[in-house]
């Protein structure tokens, strides 16, 4: 394995795709001494598309991207994305294109593209994996590559993987958990200092934990996403978004909070995912149990047979957070792919 | 309901059996036993403490089968409502006829309204309900929130249910 040379793409380069080239940089040193040598060949955004088979110098695309707002080259050609997937030669291509909840697009045509070319990939995106779950790992599997997807769900947290590997001897029974940390971070204000609704989203939208539009997070829209995609993962049962039934957290008042805060109890947006039931909904949590966390963390409760009750938690989002998830799927795919080449 | 049962065995091998016996016989569900080896009442017989779930009318038919094999029933407690669970309601509660909401579950003669919190901010605004519901067992506790669910549908209002609790964390 050491001294395997790995050519990995980014496709889409927002935040996401930024985080994974800074964590890149950071990282060298560590992928020396270990004797890994992976550089990305090429990355595209909507608009340009940046190619080298020497290694891009990262430092210099960011740089480009935070100046002009673009890497490279205009393209003209409609999805510079497609070209590099099947024009560069690599092993690897992360996609981390802005999610689209309808359709999955275009990340769905990106990934079903590169695993038929042979492509490992490591994804941020939830869109193709809310549609075509199924599809996507026979795709993976019939072309004997990888597909990893931790950054989907609960950012830096590691629950995909969790599921996968570590409790592969287990039936899960349910899950539940805190998957938005827009939401709890809301919730936390308006319980904390009696914050109106509107109020603590307007000063979550200053600090740039909520979007302008926030309706995505707020109506439990991007909850239920990765609930979707925690119960494929668990189940395996080609559950979609059409599956949950959803409440958000816009009709919950300081008022029901300071009520519930006085019993012992606070108020939380939580996913729950059991083999035939996925529900999103602000429900009450006992103030001692570990789901009453604060803040824009998130976190997760597995109920499985044989280890019984596994809880892990940290943070659900920002750009380093999950480029941290994308990077360690990364490794794992090159050390795989390493040992199929001895 | 759940039944808190102390009785008295007299101390020869055999005599848990018989006590315990009558409560499987009629469809009663065993979910504690406190037997006190080193204990002895004045009487001399050794005292056990159970706690078992039975229907209501089965309970006579109990303490008659445990006593006719010559078992004492020192004391009986019962108790019908047993299992209890917190719920929220957010909503125009009070416009929307809070009593006809307490009704639908009272009414079942399973599960009962034990407990009500308002909070009423200002007339235009929404009001808040924290609610403890007690039933005779799990199910009933189900059925009466499905109740909860119906009559929050019907009336608009949002009901904040709690989470399954898990032993390990209290």
């Amino acid at each position: 394995m050491i001294g395997l040379t790995f050519r990995i793409s980014i496709i889409g380069f927002g935040a996401v795709g930024q985080g994974v080239a800074k964590v890149l940089l950071r990282k060298r040193e560590m992928f020396q001494n270990n004797g890994m040598d992976i550089k990305v060949v090429a990355i595209a955004d909507s608009m340009s598309s940046l190619i080298s088979s020497e290694g891009i110098d990262l430092e210099k695309a960011l740089q480009a991207k935070k100046t002009s707002g673009r890497i490279g080259n205009e393209i003209n050609t409609g999805d510079s994305a497609l070209e590099v997937i099947e024009g560069v030669d690599h092993e690897l291509m992360v996609e981390a294109t802005p999610t689209d909840i309808k359709t999955g697009e275009p990340a769905l045509t990106h990934i079903l593209t590169a695993l038929g070319s042979g492509k490992h990939v490591v994804t941020s995106n939830k869109g193709p994996l809310i549609h075509k779950h199924a599809a996507l790992m026979n795709t993976a599997r019939d072309n004997d590559v990888l597909l990893r997807y931790e950054a989907t769900v609960g950012g830096a947290m590691p629950i995909i993987n969790l599921i996968q590997e570590n409790l592969a001897s287990n039936t899960i029974h349910r899950i539940e958990g805190i998957l938005n940390g827009t939401c709890n971070y809301i919730l936390t204000r308006m319980a904390d200092e009696g914050l109106d609704y509107h109020y603590a989203l307007l000063e979550a939208q200053e600090l740039g934990i909520a979007e302008k539009d926030p309706s995505y997070d707020v109506m439990g829209i991007d909850a239920a996403s990765k609930l979707v995609i925690l119960a494929n993962t668990a189940y395996g049962n080609n559950a979609t978004f059409d599956d949950v039934q959803i409440t958000g957290i816009t009709e919950v008042t300081p008022e029901a909070l300071e009520l519930a805060d006085k019993n012992g109890y606070t108020i939380r947006l939580v996913g729950e995912a059991g083999k035939d039931l996925l529900t999103v909904a602000p429900k009450l949590v006992s103030k001692k149990h570990p789901l009453a966390i604060r803040g824009t963390l998130n976190i997760a409760t597995i109920h499985t047979d044989l280890s019984k009750t596994i809880t892990v938690s940290g943070p659900g989002a920002g750009s380093i957070e999950t480029a941290s998830a994308i990077l360690s799927d990364i490794i794992h795919v090159y050390r795989r792919h390493g040992e199929h080449r001895v | 309901m759940r039944v808190s049962m102390d009785i008295e065995l007299k101390d020869t091998p055999g005599q848990l059996v018989l006590a315990l016996q009558p409560i499987s016989e009629t469809n009663g569900n065993i979910q504690s036993v406190v037997h006190c080896h080193d204990k002895r009442t004045p009487r001399g017989t050794v005292p056990i403490h159970v706690v078992f779930e039975v229907e209501k009318e089965g309970l006579e038919e109990v303490i008659r089968r445990i006593e006719a094999n010559d078992v004492i029933v020192a004391r009986v407690d019962e108790k019908r409502l047993h299992e209890q669970m917190s719920v929220m309601l957010i909503g125009h509660i009070v416009h929307t006829d809070i009593r006809e909401t307490i009704d639908a579950v009272d009414s079942t003669g399973y599960a009962e309204i034990v407990d009500l919190t308002l909070s009423m901010p200002e007339v235009k605004k929404v009001s808040s309900a924290f609610m403890v519901i007690a039933a005779d067992g799990e199910n009933g506790l189900t059925s009466a929130l499905n109740i909860l669910r119906t009559t929050a549908v019907e009336k608009g209002l949002l009901v904040i249910e709690p989470i399954k609790e898990n032993a390990i964390w209290m």
